[in-house]
């Protein structure tokens, strides 16, 4: 399958872009956003609350075996519906200070939509610490194909 | 910033991780030697080997009238290290969002 999702992480600054192209009209792509049932589908979190209002809130929780893995929550800025969410997201029990997300939601034709996603940390070294944090869940084959690769060429050095 | 896109475009394709692949085991080749473990045209290879190289995965040297292709190991590090698993959780979650969303729409 084509590899859709892109992420732009320029050096020198402190903020990542993250783009995705969705066969999908730009309605259902922001509702997948909007109702909290769908957003626990394919963020694999539970959603504690989602207010989509300007000044609302929401938190996210995610468990493993019965045990608070992962805790996030922010505060609503923006909420205009098949058009953009701007919000803020903070990680809670961990050192990382704030971010503010920008998103958009586009539409290219009826029957597809474009995401664009802009974070913006506190600092660069910040931003560097997010991706480098294992995000286990998301390795894949093609992920692991590249590692076996690396991992060769390690042992070829 | 295009340059880094064309990382994750090039290394997306299963031939081109392949030949990444091959040129781990085999350090250095020439493009006919890698041609001649695919199944494609030489001319598809010979794409992609232009692509992997214009983004940097890949080296040139040329030896007398050949050209050989090796990796470059500080590029293939960089993607490895540092952006693939958080575009690669971003690209399973977006996957399982319209894959959610799809159906959504035929049950309506």
């Amino acid at each position: 399958m084509e590899r859709k999702t892109k992420v732009n992480a320029e050096n020198g600054k402190q903020e990542i872009i993250i783009t995705r192209e969705f066969d999908l009209p730009v309605e259902l792509l922001f509702k997948a956003y909007e109702d909290p049932q769908i957003v626990e589908q394919w963020m694999g979190t539970k959603v504690l609350k989602l207010e989509n209002r300007q000044h609302g809130s929401y938190q996210f929780e995610t468990s493993h075996e019965g045990k608070v893995v992962f805790r996030a929550n922010g505060s609503i800025h923006e909420f205009v519906p098949n058009q953009k969410i701007t919000r803020t997201f903070k990680m809670e029990n961990t050192p990382f200070p704030v971010q503010l997300e920008y998103l958009e939601f586009e539409k290219l034709t009826d029957d597809t939509s474009k995401l664009t996603m802009q974070i913006l940390f506190k600092s660069e070294g910040f931003k560097n610490q997010l991706l480098q944090m294992p995000f286990a869940q998301g390795i894949n084959m093609a992920h692991n194909r590249l590692q076996e690769i690396v991992n060769k060429l390690k042992s070829t050095l | 910033m295009n340059l880094r896109r064309d990382v994750f475009q090039a290394i997306a394709d299963p031939t081109r991780r392949a030949i990444l692949l091959l040129l781990a085991t085999s350090q250095t080749m020439t493009a006919g030697a890698i041609a001649s473990n695919f199944d494609t045209a030489r001319p598809t290879v010979s794409k992609h080997l232009q692509i992997l190289t214009e983004c940097e995965l890949l080296a040139q040297q040329q030896t007398g009238r050949e050209i050989y292709y090796y990796i470059n190991a500080k590029k293939m590090k960089e993607v490895d290290d540092f952006i693939e698993p958080f575009r690669q959780m971003w690209d399973d979650r977006f996957n399982k969002l319209e894959t959610i969303m799809k159906k959504y729409k035929t049950k309506k």
